[in-house]
């Protein structure tokens, strides 16, 4: 066990497979010498070489297109693109492409790579550089997409999905970078479909991902001192979803309450209340809540940005609201 | 000559209140006075000046990340952009927008713009209006040699080629595309030699020099407006901050970086020497542009500092018109 | 150049297979037995055949919509090509790709696109991946005119000089990109002018003429295994037929239509071959009798061949299925 932060975990992560698979390498902005434009790949220019961390142009079709080209002929790429804003610039390239190829050559092709993006509001970075996206990828079959809420399985995430045989999304949050915890050295895997409780509780469920993990722990805490014992599930990764774990724990507590920082509207919360309501509605004994971003775009100034990502004031009222 | 006079005396006029209010901005965003990113014009002056002296108030133009400059030469007011920098309700964008969004649709500002390259086909489809209504207003897409690498750059000037579309497109090659120098993001040394692969001018001019901005400016305008279709000019310059603020530019070679601040490149203080040789101004009527652009800023950022935040629920607004 | 006897001889027997090939599969589309979208490379063959002439099994192919012919001189089984078109079990995909998603990984064949120019990218990684591997492989990526507007094209030729990269690029300009014609798509003249914009060489050969097809391609694979990067070549030809089958082209000029047709490149070639005394009548026609036996071949097992399970509509999703 080495404390370490978010960001040095997701760059161990990498450092761990680019050792034991020559075949991993890095390409995007500013990533080499630069070290990325949060710093992530630091030092693994000076570490692996030019031929392994590489620079590309501004070029986003590019670096996914290729990425998809040279994973189809075995290497593992690791694509970063620097906001996941920018996706936009390179989805033909993610979704008919990476996510189909297997698919539509009758199972012939593998497409082991990794696409690494920052998600996620709160730095004053306004519209274009802040928002969470991931369900994009969740409703296009073929990718998988792991959303890390820690240190640990920052790296334990990175390192199942660079060694995944199929082109994996991996979303990490701004706001978590610096936020540390107790990582385990070497070779940690954290598989991918597999949900963690993250915090025990009878009272209710919490599903949350990424920096809401956080502000939903924090929450639990508060609800905790109120007499509201929380259970706080992390899904980790979205595709594939742990639905066993989500419906067991609904089971236990009766209720659910979903968050998320992504818009309210066709964001990945309402695929899980669908599946409760579908699987589980036996278990319920209150209404599924879901606590989102309102259904705008992310305003600049401090006091809209805060106004609009999902807060622990407002998780801890939609947890009231059940009792 | 005494056009020449007034029109270079009005432009060194717009770079000294651009080179102004940019100084402001880096001392108040390293003070904490507002939040995001801030992305400095400082040393790439003449461009925005050179390219916005030939235009209308009716011609458009599409910005980028780096974009005061270019808000202030098309016109852009220094107190509602300081306000949208500090967030403010009275800001250009009430506040929803910051230094990357800011746009002033009534001056043919159609934005700054977060995503590298995305200038370009808004200004083609701007430019395609002004055709389409038959207006002789042009329209102008500012970006960087970085964003000459990515897929709308091709698309964009493939379009306004063949449709013959009133479009400048001004590559500002300041050398850096973040912390990627020119040489290792493309296989050619002139960004201008890609007009040849849509059969369309392109120039490569001294992008410190203004006179011989607005020159090519003129030109390529004049065509525009003639019907005669797009022009590439791309502009040779230098940024003397880091990418963005924070950034301490450590990518850089020290020497480059001391030659291009020098007074013998300075775009700015070449345009001072120019006029104290021309005698069209003496050091006193300088030192007034600059005291008068010192207090217009001040202002703004009086302006700024005092007007208040916006009010939460202004979140919800402005999603969709109705 | 001295081109031996038997590489001649394959170029003759590659024209009339894919010509034969695609005359079925249009038929067969007519008689309702192929479903979906098929666009005939008739007229197009001596690209097909002279490019893949100057590749090996483990080079790399990029393909496009209508790459039959390239797939078949690249050395992919017409059996399950033509099973494939018709969806059946036995097909290079299952069934679940049909003509626009033909692949063969074993052979480099990194499958058609129903994309436009999607292939760039992917080819562009391809070399990459052979380069990083330091094998002797290369890339070829071809495409039609049209997509060359497309701005993955930009990105990827950008790419893949500035990386020296072992590729190809080979724009089939067969005079449509489906009804609109190259003068109206184009900006330029040729679409190997965008050469210069990537600092790599760029050719415009005639497409119908299988040697020079060769020649040419031969010369920039040489160059890319040599490690000297990238070529762009443009081989001018004629699509015969409509966009897909089921489109009449009333956009086409008749006269144009049959100037084209009078250009066929198989009797070209024939013509050449018995001339300089390379073939006899009684080979060639030995040859034209090889094609329909493996054609009908390929049309019996395909129909012999049973329809998937549709319990495969749920597998290879996912590489270890979830
Ligand atoms: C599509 C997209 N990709 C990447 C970025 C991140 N980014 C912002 S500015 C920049 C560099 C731009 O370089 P250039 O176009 O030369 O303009 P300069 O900053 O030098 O003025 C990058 C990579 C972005 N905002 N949008
Ligand atoms: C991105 C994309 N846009 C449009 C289409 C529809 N489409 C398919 S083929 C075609 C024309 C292609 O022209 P060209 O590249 O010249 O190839 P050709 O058909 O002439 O061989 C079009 C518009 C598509 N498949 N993909």
């Amino acid at each position: 066990m080495t404390q370490m932060s978010y960001m040095e975990a997701i760059r161990d992560g990498m450092r761990v497979e680019m050792k034991r698979d020559s075949g991993v390498y890095i390409a995007g902005e500013d990533v080499a010498q630069f070290g990325g434009c949060f710093g992530v790949t630091a030092g693994l220019y000076d570490e692996f070489g030019p031929d392994r961390v590489m620079n590309t142009p501004i070029s986003e079709a590019v670096i996914v297109g290729h990425a998809v080209g040279a994973a189809a002929l075995g290497l593992r790429p690791i694509a970063e693109i620097m906001f996941v804003d920018f996706m936009g610039c390179c989805m033909d390239e993610l979704h008919n492409q990476a996510a189909k190829m297997k698919y539509m050559f009758g199972g012939k092709a593998k497409v082991p790579m990794v696409v690494r993006t920052p998600c996620g509001a709160g730095l004053g970075a306004a519209a274009q550089h802040s928002q969470c996206l991931e369900s994009w990828f969740t409703h296009i079959a073929g990718v998988k997409t792991v959303m890390p809420g820690t240190a640990a399985d920052a790296k334990g995430l990175m390192i199942a999905a660079i060694r995944d045989d199929n082109p994996v999304m991996y979303i990490e949050h701004k706001q978590l970078l610096g936020l540390t915890g107790d990582v385990p050295d070497g070779e940690y895997v954290v598989p991918l479909g597999k949900a963690d409780i993250k915090r025990e509780g009878s009272d209710v469920t919490i599903v949350a991902w990424s920096w809401m993990l956080q502000k939903s722990l924090a929450a639990a805490e508060k609800l905790a001192a109120e007499g509201i014992n929380v259970e706080v599930l992390d899904p980790r990764t979205l595709v594939p979803l742990d639905k066993d774990a989500i419906l067991k724990s609904v089971s236990k507590t009766g209720k659910l309450v979903i968050v998320h920082e992504e818009i309210k509207t066709s964001g990945f919360g309402g695929e899980i209340s669908a599946i409760v309501a579908e699987e589980g509605f036996d278990y319920l004994d209150a209404p599924i809540k879901r606590v989102a971003a309102p259904d705008t775009p992310i305003p600049f100034s401090p006091i809209l940005e805060q106004t609009f990502i999902p807060s622990e004031e407002k998780i801890i009222e939609a947890v009231k609201a059940l009792f | 000559m005494a056009e020449k006079k007034e029109q270079l005396l009005e432009m060194y006029k717009t770079m000294v209140r651009i080179r102004t209010f940019e100084k402001e901005a880096i001392d108040l965003f390293a003070a904490g006075k507002f939040p995001g990113f801030v992305h400095s014009y400082l040393g790439e002056e003449a461009i925005a000046t050179g390219v916005c002296a030939n235009l209308k108030d009716s011609d458009y133009i599409c910005s980028t990340h780096r974009g005061h400059g270019h808000l202030i030469a098309k016109g852009g007011k220094l107190d509602l952009m300081m306000a949208e920098l500090y967030g403010k309700s009275t800001g250009y964008c009430k506040g929803k927008g910051g230094s990357m969004h800011i746009a002033d649709v009534d001056l043919g500002i159609l934005g700054a713009n977060g995503i590298v390259g995305a200038g370009m086909p808004i200004a083609t489809g701007a430019a395609f209006a002004c055709k389409y209504r038959k207006t002789d207003n042009v329209a102008i897409a500012f970006f960087g040699d970085g964003a000459s690498d990515r897929a709308t750059f091709h698309e964009s000037l493939n379009l306004a080629s063949i449709w013959k579309l009133p479009v400048v497109f001004v590559c500002e090659n300041n050398g850096w595309a973040i912390s990627n120098s020119q040489e290792n993001h493309q296989n050619i040394t002139d960004v201008s030699d890609r007009a040849t692969a849509y059969g369309i001018p392109g120039v490569s001019i001294d992008g410190n020099d203004v006179m011989a901005i607005s020159e090519a400016a003129e030109e390529a305008i004049k065509r525009a407006r003639k019907g005669d279709g797009p022009t590439l000019i791309e502009c040779k310059t230098w940024r003397h901050r880091g990418h963005f603020e924070g950034d301490p530019g450590a990518y850089k070679d020290p020497k480059d970086q001391e030659e291009w601040l020098s007074d013998a490149k300075d775009a700015l203080v070449r345009v001072e020497k120019k006029l104290i040789e021309l005698k069209y101004a003496n050091k006193a009527d300088l030192d007034k542009v600059k005291a008068d652009a010192q207090t217009e800023v001040d202002a703004a950022v009086k302006f700024a500092e005092q007007s208040p935040d916006p009010d939460p629920s202004e979140v919800l607004t402005d999603v969709y018109t109705v | 150049m001295d081109i031996q006897k038997k590489q001649l001889l394959e170029f003759y027997q590659q024209m009339v297979t894919i010509r034969i090939f695609e005359s079925r599969v249009c038929e067969l589309f007519a008689a309702g037995q192929i479903p979906g979208f098929v666009h005939s490379s008739l007229g197009q063959e001596a690209i097909a055949a002279g490019v893949m002439a100057c590749v090996e099994k483990d080079d790399k192919v990029g393909l496009h919509h209508r790459s039959h012919g390239e797939m078949i001189a690249k050395g992919a089984d017409m059996n399950k090509m033509m099973a494939e078109l018709f969806g059946k079990a036995t097909g290079t995909c299952k069934g679940k790709g049909g003509s626009m998603h033909i692949a063969d990984m074993d052979l480099g064949i990194l499958g058609a696109n129903g994309i436009l120019g999607a292939g760039y990218a992917i080819a562009t990684g391809a070399a990459f991946a052979c380069q990083y591997n330091e094998t002797k492989d290369i890339a070829l990526c071809l495409f039609g005119d049209g997509q060359s507007n497309r701005g993955p094209f930009h990105e990827s030729l950008n790419v893949a000089a500035l990386w020296k990269l072992p590729i190809v690029f080979i724009c089939e300009n067969n005079g449509f990109g489906l009804s609109n014609p190259v003068k109206e798509h184009l900006a330029t003249d040729c679409v190997s002018d965008r050469a210069a914009a990537y600092g790599i060489p760029g050719v415009t050969v005639d497409g119908n003429d299988v040697l020079a097809v060769y020649e040419t391609t031969l010369e920039a694979v040489d160059r890319a295994r040599k490690g000297n990067g990238p070529s762009l070549l443009e081989f001018t030809t004629w699509r015969w037929h409509g966009h897909f089958e089921g489109d009449p082209a009333v956009y086409k000029d008749a006269q144009e239509q049959e100037e084209w047709l009078k250009k066929d490149p198989i009797p070209r070639f024939a013509k050449q071959l018995l001339e300089q005394k390379n073939a006899t009548q009684a080979e060639l026609d030995e040859m034209q009798a090889k094609g329909e036996a493996l054609v009908d071949a390929a049309v019996k097992f395909a129909e012999e061949s049973p329809w998937p399970d549709v319990s495969e509509l749920f597998t290879d999703v996912y590489d270890r299925q979830m």
